[in-house]
């Protein structure tokens, strides 16, 4: 993802045109953008009130009512805890309180200063037969412990 | 396709995946090739079999020898000795959690020999990219059967006699809500189905669609004849990429093979499916809500009416299901609606899938018939207990049900009979806990959920899971009052009767049977500031007990914050002051000599 | 894929798709090869070549060709068992890879045990 060098506008515009004239576009071309850059740049949104002709209020509204969509740069690797039930009551509070100490990251922060995780915690990823389980980018770990934690992150550069 | 003595089948859903059977997939591979099986043996990934808990999975065909926990040198091991010299690899066997014995075929595991498995009757069986292998199994016969043989109205009169009930959660008749939507006029309908599983607890759904992808195109199809639509949408969550592959692969092969299309099967019948990806909100579940969310608006919910098969995506009458209902629809249809209604209790007929997780032995996939008592689930299927601790209650319907209890036990599950009892089906999530638990906790834990997951478009729901929150975390951290638990029934009453949608209307359901059956442990807190499961850190200390304490040091070192002190050898000491109540240093302690209370 | 576009043709292409899944079914026709060291070392490769050629030939279908390890009658090697659904096993051995045609259409096919290449029954 070289997008430092890409032009946000145009690369939004290529976007958004094969859904001119189209119903149901806007959750599809945010989806899109974010997957080109990582997050929802302002230049983007304005480009694509633009081009759709759909108020930047209500794009706004549909990107900060979803969690998928961010709109500040996020890390490299994103740690998705899983926060389910059944992740719950087989600890995995602890193991989101080891995730933030290992990464050392303060109250409210969920980026690491160089940009090398996110994190965040989920609702429940569907693997809760592996309780507690993280997910790293698109891999899941499973029966994790506390002690596991530093290993895990080690991974990832 | 050709003829193989032997299928080896390895499990590729996503409990197994992350467990490495991806690897294991391609060493079996390597090695049957290195050994020249390769026209003789052939390696098929399937969907999930529903028994995370063991996997990876592996099963030898034909003599349907099941292996557990599989790594890739343990991949080798199956090569060399079973596939190549027909010795069954003993050390890997599943071993049931009671007993020691191996138990080495897939159909006698007490997992599987309880469980009816309708809808999930493919999942773990065929390889869910491969149209072919679904058609082995009746695939779209049943389809071809309604398009050819039957009116819609009478499609609709067969669902309508199987008894099928909505699975999602409402446990409405199937049969009558195809009824409104085919009766609604117009030209152009759609139907949907509802993939955004977002109950904390619960997969199956996911693993239908991971496992057998072609069940839901096909009963999705069926249901647009019967209504007479002509396009539908699959919205499915964005957290199950794996689903959203194998779905986008089934639709383009069933359209290539012309199953779905334009004039299908030759009978001027046209039915386009597209896939939706969900943005990551809890209330899309609920059907008004997403249907906004397809037409790419914020996720709210409308107020009904008008109900979506009078008015529904685009404006048009709509007819929504959820995933494991439209799976089940093409079964029906192929057995015949008394077939369906066979199984069953009461007025909840054929099966239901569960999602057993928590405290429990094995947790995985369960599908048993209605009226199976919550006794078998737990303790025949799941094995019981894990650590042979004692079973304190089970979390049924996820954020929006409730909890049973002991006195439970031999209560046959049905629509009807969980909800009298103060919970919901929900979508099918069965999570066990044992006596560390904490009910209140657990329902904080609910509602912390729903209260962040509110859409905040009516007031009841998105004030009053805040101040039910506040309440809560209040009583768990030592701080309640006498009147909080009058407080928290009167409020959740007023929720559940004044919100718009499904999500507020049951969101006080956790609190409120916790409270129905655990009202002494909110006393405990409340009164003497007591947890009694030893579960919510601001109420417990930790000590250690000097008479079992050995100094071993291992507490000391497991210690985060340095609050344990002590000579090796000598009994050791928390500091209560530093000690953050992480209980880092009583999973650590070989001796039990720390308690928590 | 080819279109499908009326019933018969789904129905063809599922009954060539059940021929292909056949193994995964249980309770049926089988053939059951010793492929112990001795097994191997004797032969019992070839022998199950031989059975499954003969089966493909023949176009059976719900007939699943099994390999078992040693049996302790290796001086019997290559064996050969053969089981029909509520009959008992068969054990057939010193087999060579012609004898296997006639057993497969003698005994798994009609029924008629090949009495002078049986060894024992086992159940």
């Amino acid at each position: 993802m070289s997008t430092a060098t890409k032009d946000v506008a145009q690369v939004t515009k290529d976007i958004v045109a094969p859904w001119k004239g189209k119903r149901g576009g806007i959750i599809p071309i945010l989806q899109k953008v974010q997957h080109e850059f990582g997050y929802l740049p302002d230049e983007a949104m304005v480009t694509i009130s633009e081009e759709t002709k759909v108020a930047l209020a209500e794009l706004y509204g549909v990107a900060t009512f979803y969690a998928q969509f961010h709109l500040k740069p996020r890390g490299r690797h994103i740690i998705r805890v899983c926060r389910g039930t059944a992740c719950h009551v087989r600890g995995s509070l602890g193991i989101l309180e080891r995730v933030i100490s290992e990464l050392k990251l303060h109250e409210g922060e969920v980026t690491t200063p160089d940009l090398r995780f996110t994190i965040e915690p989920v609702a429940c990823i569907g693997a809760c037969g592996l309780a507690p389980c993280v997910m790293v980018d698109d891999e899941t770990h499973g029966r994790l412990t506390k002690d596991k934690v530093p290993d895990m992150l080690s991974k990832y550069e | 396709m050709a003829t193989f003595r032997s299928h080896v089948l390895v499990c590729g859903g996503t409990g197994c995946t992350s467990g490495g059977s991806d690897k294991v997939l391609e060493t079996l591979r390597e090695g049957i090739k290195a050994n020249g099986l390769d026209k003789e043996i052939t390696v098929v990934q399937t969907g999930c079999h529903g028994m995370c808990e063991a996997g990876p999975i592996v099963i030898v065909y034909p003599e349907g020898t099941f292996y557990t926990h599989v790594k890739p040198q343990d991949a080798k091991e199956i090569v060399a000795e079973h596939l190549l010299k027909g010795r069954v690899v003993e050390r890997l066997l599943y071993k049931e959690a009671m007993h020691s014995e191996a138990v080495p075929h897939y159909k006698e595991l007490p997992f599987y020999s309880k469980q009816v498995r309708l809808t999930l009757r493919n999942c773990g069986y065929i390889d869910p990219d491969s149209l072919e292998e679904y058609v082995a199994r009746d695939g779209y016969q049943a389809l071809a059967k309604v398009l050819t043989e039957k009116t819609p109205e009478q499609v609709v009169e067969d669902i309508k006699a199987s008894g099928l009930r909505g699975r999602g959660g409402g446990g409405f008749s199937t049969g009558m809500k195809w009824m409104f939507c085919a009766k609604s006029p117009g030209p152009k309908k759609y139907v949907i189905c509802n993939a955004d599983e977002g109950d904390p607890g619960a997969f199956m759904d996911r693993s239908l669609l991971e496992g057998d992808p072609h069940a839901i195109l096909e009963g999705m199809a069926i249901g647009a004849y019967a209504m007479g639509a002509d396009e539908g949408y699959i919205y499915c969550r964005a957290e199950y990429p794996l689903a959203i592959k194998r779905l986008l692969k089934s639709i383009t092969d069933a359209e290539e093979a012309g199953l779905l299309g334009e004039n299908i099967l030759g009978t001027g019948f046209n039915f386009t499916l597209h896939v939706k990806e969900g943005a990551g909100a809890f209330v899309c579940g609920e059907e008004t809500a997403l249907m906004n969310s397809i037409e790419g608006k914020r996720g709210m919910p409308r107020p009904r009416p008008p109900f979506p098969a009078i008015k529904g995506l685009w404006g048009k009458p709509s007819n929504i299901n959820n995933v494991e209902t439209w799976a089940n629809v093409a079964q029906i249809m192929f057995h015949g609606p008394e077939w369906y209604a066979n199984y069953g209790y009461d007025k909840s007929r054929g099966t239901k899938v569960f999602a057993l997780t928590g405290k429990v032995n094995n947790t995985g996939l369960v599908e048993v018939p209605m009226g199976t008592t919550i006794r078998e689930v737990v303790f025949d299927i799941g094995g019981g207990i894990i650590g042979g601790k004692k079973f304190k209650a089970v979390q049924i319907g996820g954020p929006s049900g409730g909890c049973l209890t002991e006195q439970h036990l031999d209560l046959p599950i049905s629509y009807e009979s969980l909800t009298a009892a103060g919970a919901i089906m929900g979508s099918g999530g069965l999570v066990v806990v044992d006596e560390d638990t904490c009910m209140v906790d657990m329902a904080k834990f609910f509602l912390e959920f729903t209260q962040r997951e509110s859409c905040g478009k009516c007031i009841p729901c998105r004030e009053g899971t805040k101040k039910m929150l506040d309440i809560l975390i209040r009583i768990t951290e030592g701080n309640g009052r006498e009147e909080d638990i009058d407080n928290l029934i009167y409020l959740g009453t007023q929720i559940k009767t004044a919100s718009l949608c499904g999500l507020g209307q049951t969101a006080p359901n956790p609190v409120l049977t916790t409270l129905r059956y655990f009202r002494h442990e909110y006393e405990a807190h409340i009164r003497e500031k007591r947890c009694p499961a030893g579960a919510c850190t601001a109420l417990i200390t930790i000590t250690i007990d000097p008479a079992k304490c050995v100094g071993c040091t291992k507490c000391t070192k497991a210690c985060p914050v340095n609050a344990i002190s002590g000579t090796v050898k000598q009994p050791h000491l928390i500091d209560q002051d530093k000690c953050i109540k992480c209980g880092a240093c009583v999973e650590v302690c070989p001796f039990k000599a720390i308690d928590k209370k | 894929m080819p279109k499908i576009s009326n019933l018969e043709e789904l129905k063809k292409l599922r009954d060539k798709s059940i021929a292909e899944t056949a193994a995964r079914k249980e309770g049926r026709f089988r053939v059951i090869i010793g492929l112990g060291t001795c097994g191997i070392a004797a032969g019992g490769r070839k022998i199950m070549e031989a059975a499954m050629e003969e089966i493909a030939k023949r176009g059976l279908k719900d007939v699943s060709v099994e390999t078992t390890g040693c049996i302790g009658m290796c001086q019997n090697e290559p064996l050969m068992d053969i089981v029909r659904p509520g009959e008992p096993r068969v054990t057939y051995g010193n087999l060579k890879p012609e004898d296997v045609p006639r057993i497969i259409a003698d005994h798994l096919v009609n029924g008629n045990v090949v009495e002078e290449k049986v060894i024992g029954r086992p159940e």
